[in-house]
């Protein structure tokens, strides 16, 4: 006999699939708005964050009510744990989304076509990571997890890059500063999204493994250092 | 949910033992197809309430009661009720697990025949409906004529759930069906709880609040007589709206 | 310390010793009667009737007699104890006086002395009851019913017996849980439904008990036969209830003191009180066994 409790887990854990998948959607959108300079498609993201917002207040309810009505333990225990903090990740990649929707839709406004200079590389690597991240949690697998921790440093490091090419780019053009300022938030926002996804991995680690993988973590870069 | 049918509607219900005022003033409407959990320290009425609904406390010299007891438009306490036929609507699913000495078809068999239904074809077939419904038949299906004493606690409870669904009833009332079962047999009765209520219109008491929490969609949270909150079983265990309810379910009690 | 190890000591060697003499006191009875009377019975002694004025033959007539009383007296004692059982458990008012008023009078049944029952039976089965009959029944001057005879006997015997049927019944009633009361009640059976088709089926190991246990005392009572049936001797057996019949308890009593030579029935009384406490035993068995094999059946 299966318990109904662990129907309704499976119930909370598509749902928490269903909001990625709407992330996921406002996330490439925005980063596409940005790449084809689409206003169209920026406006599209912006509006559908109620959507994502809805999903978040559901899920909630239902991790208040399992915790509440069915006491869990265990793996379940940690899984419920995993979703409260992965639903609370989600909600913010999407407000970082709707932020890179609307710088596209402000360059789409200003008079020249800017050089995306890293955000191209950002983004290929920001969106490989969120996919990496949501498909380790539909499939608990730790190792793609892990995966999506090794790629935030470079995600970090395109981000550093990214201030002195914008401030060379401004000296050369001051009429491109809005531009250019734009070009920083969105790489700002994509930093942002890629720590957020790096935390939705660490909490996939948690529920498989049980272990708090941001200390360790904090360790073995003191080793390294 | 507020468009959920009202199976039983309990009004300003008073009951008495002797002297003592047991139940004071009950008024809650329990919803079809629902499970309504009765909580609440020992001695706070919910069992005595629960008799109330099919009116065992008949059975208990020098009781009285006032205040309707109204099940689908019926008031229950009035005088032209017949007891033994309001007993075949509501079914009764005790603490102890009692099945009769008798075999596992006969258990399940007693009540059909007692309703006169005699045809050994048509009994075998409510037996096996019942069983399953119970989620018992695939362990008992190869030896109907054990007796019901030899099966395991758990298996003994979900006999007499049999047992009670075999008269097709309505209504179930459980007083603390899994309080002397241990973790895996209760979980299996929690999760039948929750299959039966597809069918029946369930009311549970439970010195077990967890239990509750997890089998019931509506909590009424009763203490020294009174009925203190009824109310969406979410609600009273993540916002109880009374402190009296919060402290109880908190473990703050006294 | 070691004052309370003693007393300790001296307490449990003191209960063992009780224990012991109750189990000598056995040993001792039972093995005088085996020793002196095993030797006695022989199928002739088991068959036959008695002879010699008692001193010869067998004893027959009194085991066949014995057994006829029993029966008959359950067979009219132990319905009506049994359903007067089940009114005070199942209907009565525990608190009403009627019901107290009852349970009073099956204390005192209890508490009456046998011989008492003896000569109510001869007073008022006999010569109010029997003798009435006779004037409605017989042709002037003819005794039938007004004498003593088996049936009356075994009557006097079901009174006697009332109380210990009423009691251990009772007990048995109140033996089952109220848990299987409640189940069927809440199954929607009536109260009559209830109690034929559960508390009685599950009372019956306690009844049989019960009834065995009556009908063991009555075959052991000689008192209330004395003036009601019982014949001195008789060597044909009863062949209707108006008869007359011998039986062993009183068979044993008339041997030991109205015998004209008590010495030459020595081996005879011995040999028939074996027989009556072996039957007696048999019964307290039989009653054990059917319990069992009734709590057997239940748990199966």
């Amino acid at each position: 006999m299966e318990r109904h409790f662990q129907q309704d887990l499976e119930l909370l854990k598509s749902n928490v699939i269903r909001m990625g998948s709407a992330v996921e959607q406002n996330l490439f959108n925005a980063l596409d708005a940005v790449m084809k300079n689409d206003a169209a498609l920026a406006s599209r993201v912006i509006a559908s964050d109620g959507t994502i917002n809805q999903f978040e207040i559901e899920i909630d309810n239902m991790v208040v009510d399992l915790l509440a009505l069915q006491q869990p333990v265990a793996s379940d225990l940690r899984l419920i744990l995993a979703i409260q903090k992965i639903n609370n990740d989600l909600e913010r990649i999407g407000d970082h989304a709707v932020n890179i929707a609307e710088s596209a839709y402000r360059l789409t406004e200003t008079p020249q076509d800017e050089p995306l200079m890293e955000i191209p590389n950002m983004a290929k690597i920001a969106k490989e990571m969120f996919q990496q991240a949501l498909d380790s949690f539909i499939h608990l697998n730790a190792l793609q997890a892990q995966s999506v921790l090794e790629s935030d440093d470079r995600i970090d490091a395109l981000n550093r890059g990214m201030n002195s090419k914008v401030i060379q780019f401004i000296k050369n053009d001051m009429k491109s500063i809005e531009g250019g300022l734009e070009l920083l938030r969105i790489s700002r926002n994509l930093e942002r999204v890629a720590d957020l996804t790096t935390n939705i991995a660490e909490e996939v680690i948690f529920h498989t493994q049980a272990k708090i993988v941001k200390h360790h973590a904090a360790e073995e870069k003191q080793k390294k250092q | 949910m507020n468009e959920l049918k009202t199976k039983i509607r309990i009004d300003n219900f008073n009951f008495y033992y002797g002297k003592k005022h047991a139940l004071k003033n009950i008024s809650m409407n329990v919803p079809e197809h629902r499970v309504t959990a009765l909580i609440g320290p020992s001695g706070c009425g919910k069992s005595t309430f629960l008799r109330s609904l099919n009116r065992m406390n008949d059975l208990i010299e020098h009781t009285r009661c006032d205040g309707t007891v109204v099940v689908d438009n019926v008031n229950i306490y009035d005088d032209a009720i017949d007891v033994v036929e309001l007993r075949k609507k509501i079914g009764m699913i005790f603490q102890r697990s009692n099945p009769f000495p008798k075999s596992i078809y006969d258990n399940v068999a007693y009540g059909p025949r007692i309703n006169n239904i005699k045809e050994k074809k048509q009994l075998d077939e409510i037996v096996e409906r019942s069983l399953i419904r119970a989620a018992l038949w695939d362990e008992v299906k190869d030896d109907l004529s054990k007796s019901g004493l030899a099966l395991s606690g758990g298996q003994q409870q979900r006999l007499c759930i049999a047992r009670a669904v075999a008269v097709d009833p309505e209504i179930l009332l459980m007083d603390e069906p899994a309080s002397a079962l241990d973790p895996l047999a209760t979980t299996k009765i929690e999760e039948l709880i929750h299959e039966l209520k597809g069918k029946y219109t369930i009311v549970i008491v439970t010195h077990n609040m967890q239990q509750a929490a997890r089998v019931s969609d509506f909590t009424a949270f009763f203490y020294m007589g009174e009925q203190i909150e009824f109310d969406e079983t979410k609600k009273i265990f993540t916002m109880p709206g009374k402190k009296q309810t919060e402290d109880y379910i908190t473990g703050r009690f006294g | 310390m070691i004052q309370k190890k003693i007393l300790s000591a001296s307490v449990s060697s003191a209960t063992a010793l009780s224990a012991f003499f109750i189990l000598a006191i056995v040993a001792v009875v039972m093995g005088n009667i085996i020793i002196e009377g095993s030797s006695t019975i022989t199928w002739e002694f088991l068959t036959g009737k008695p002879t010699e004025g008692m001193t010869q033959g067998g004893i027959f007539p009194a085991i066949f007699g014995t057994f006829l009383l029993v029966v008959i007296m359950s067979i009219i004692g132990v319905p009506i104890g049994t359903i007067t059982a089940i009114y005070l458990t199942e209907y009565a008012n525990q608190r009403s006086p009627f019901a107290r008023l009852i349970r009073f009078a099956v204390n005192t049944l209890a508490g009456i002395p046998a011989i008492v029952f003896g000569l109510f039976g001869l007073g008022f089965f006999i010569q109010f009851v029997g003798s009435s009959m006779d004037k409605a029944l017989m042709p002037a001057g003819q005794l039938r019913w007004g004498q003593p005879n088996i049936l009356w006997a075994s009557l006097t015997m079901a009174i006697l017996t009332l109380p210990v049927v009423i009691v251990s019944v009772e007990e048995a009633l109140k033996s089952v849980p109220r848990e299987l009361r409640e189940a069927s009640l809440a199954l929607g059976a009536t109260k009559f439904e209830t109690i034929w088709k559960i508390v009685l089926p599950n009372s019956l190991a306690g009844m049989l008990t019960g009834g065995i246990l009556a009908v063991s005392r009555g075959a052991g009572e000689v008192a209330p036969i004395l003036f009601t049936g019982a014949a001195y001797f008789l060597p044909k057996l009863p062949n209707s209830l108006s008869d007359q019949f011998m039986e062993l308890g009183y068979h044993i009593y008339i041997m030991s003191t109205q015998s004209p030579d008590v010495e030459a029935t020595r081996g005879i009384q011995y040999a028939t009180t074996l027989v009556l406490l072996v039957l007696t035993f048999a019964l307290n068995f039989s009653a054990i066994f059917l319990r069992y094999r009734v709590r057997k059946n239940m748990a199966h």
